[in-house]
């Protein structure tokens, strides 16, 4: 069995929004690829700006936002497919095929993240199947940590950050191939500190129509990883669904479906204290955020419509492949072996 | 509202309003605004057509070069259609403590003291990371 952290009842629904954003997707698009005619009119650089030539080699300027509307567009669709979060794919793969920073590709993958988080969380917390009571203590030993990652990431010279973030996706593809899931863990008792945090709930379960009660236990061991995957997340920008399910389902023992959606619902805390640094330190640029966070909640609104049909188990080996190259691309561009 | 309340806390259905209100008020300005930049509508800081050389430099060496300030220092371009894109980002970045904020007297009211405490400090954290007090660079 394999790793599935994608909050599938949560995903944005269609509607008005929806059809904002596909205007957008098509206004952006139509205004990237009409721009340039007009760049004659573009004012030169503002004073205390220094002044760059304007031919960028390869695409023109637009060509790389429009690119990234369409790739993210798409990753949106294979991450609702294969079960993961859209930032664990966006930063290895824009980061490694892209000609942008990784600095700003981080701050990117954050903000995507986060949005992902924000549009799935009203309903997940709703509904019962996020809860606050078990995300809150764990959120904020994670997004104190996430500030620590972020600064290191930001400090720490890119070739080092590329390599670690390498080896982390190369780890993550490794997770997702040989980690299991339960969907209702036994937790004989209830530990001391979760009982003293009343940690527990209950939530209907759509295809039986039952409630499930669930408790947790290991509450300590949690915590305790929470730290790394805190310190991770704000490094890398990767979201952290990929490490925070197993230990909420399979440490922790809470049932799959409460883990999947406190997950997603708590990246909306953790990704936030992080991406306060990566604005703080002027690493996000509209133009390659604002695209990103467009094309990956479309292509996830696809996503969910084709997962009747789709075959979830190939794009599950699409994605694990994907990662594959990204990370090892990251890995040998760390190391100045793959420049 | 009945049946939610039997799956979720009060607390958490108070987070899930001021979250869903948070957030599409945040994607609207995200939206137009970027809509607004593309089109040119509102002059950028940095040239459209100079930004493949920017992109490509450390944020902090961006920062440097465009002469952009750290921290909210933005806030003095948001005139400008880059930066105008900064307000709808600063919303969705701030509405988990806004949340926090709402639900907080909840704990309180309750004797919840262990996530009253929970809550407050996270909201420190959250805003020790906004505050843009924490510096570092390359």
């Amino acid at each position: 069995m394999l790793l599935n952290d994608a909050p599938r009842p949560a995903k944005p629904r269609p509607g008005l929004f929806g059809l904002i954003s596909i205007l957008t997707f098509i206004l952006t698009a139509a205004a990237l690829m009409a721009s340039e005619p007009a760049l004659a009119q573009v004012p030169s650089a503002p004073e205390g700006m220094v002044a760059l030539p304007a031919e960028a080699g390869g695409l023109p300027w637009w060509g790389w936002p429009l690119l990234l509307l369409v790739v993210t567009f798409v990753l949106g669709i294979v991450a609702v497919l294969g079960g993961v979060g859209g930032g664990v794919l966006f930063v290895p793969i824009v980061g490694g095929f892209f000609p942008f920073h990784l600095d700003f590709v981080r701050g990117a993958g954050l903000l995507v993240a986060l949005a992902g988080a924000l549009a799935a969380g009203p309903e997940l917390l709703r509904s019962g199947m996020a809860s606050l009571r078990l995300a809150l203590p764990l959120a904020l030993i994670a997004s104190a940590s996430a500030i620590v990652g972020a600064m290191m990431g930001l400090a720490l010279p890119t070739n080092v950050v590329n390599t670690a973030l390498g080896v982390t996706i190369l780890g993550i593809v490794v997770l997702m191939w040989a980690a299991k899931k339960s969907e209702y863990p036994e937790v004989p008792k209830a530990d001391p500190l979760s009982s003293m945090l009343r940690i527990h709930g209950i939530y209907r379960e759509g295809s039986t129509g039952k409630d499930i009660d669930w408790r947790v236990h290991r509450t300590p061991g949690g915590l305790a990883l929470f730290v790394v995957i805190g310190v991770m997340a704000g490094m890398f920008g990767l979201g952290a669904g990929w490490a925070n399910v197993p230990v909420l389902n399979l440490l922790m023992g809470a049932p799959l479906k409460v883990s999947v959606a406190t997950s997603k619902f708590m990246l909306s805390i953790v990704d936030t204290s992080a991406a306060w640094v990566y604005i703080n330190q002027g690493a996000v640029l509209a133009m390659i955020t604002i695209p990103s966070v467009i094309g990956i909640m479309l292509g996830s609104m696809l996503g969910v419509r084709l997962l009747k049909v789709a075959n979830a188990a190939l794009v599950r080996k699409i994605v694990i492949g994907m990662l594959l190259l990204a990370g090892s691309r990251a890995l040998l561009k760390g190391l100045g072996i793959w420049a | 509202m009945e049946k939610q309340h039997q799956y979720a806390s009060e607390e958490q259905v108070v987070y899930a309003k001021i979250l869903d209100a948070g957030m599409k008020l945040g994607f609207v300005i995200v939206v137009v605004s970027f809509v607004l930049y593309v089109f040119g509508f509102v002059t950028p800081h940095v040239p459209v057509e100079q930004l493949p050389h920017y992109w490509t430099l450390s944020a902090q060496e961006y920062l440097a070069a465009t002469n952009v300030p750290t921290g909210w220092g933005w806030l003095s371009l948001a005139g400008k259609g880059d930066y105008l894109n900064f307000i709808g980002i600063a919303i969705l970045s701030l509405v988990t403590v806004v949340c926090y904020l709402r639900i907080l007297p909840i704990f309180a009211k309750g004797g919840d003291k262990a996530f009253t405490a929970i809550a407050a400090v996270e909201v420190l954290v959250l805003v020790l990371a906004a505050s843009g007090i924490l510096v570092i660079g390359h």
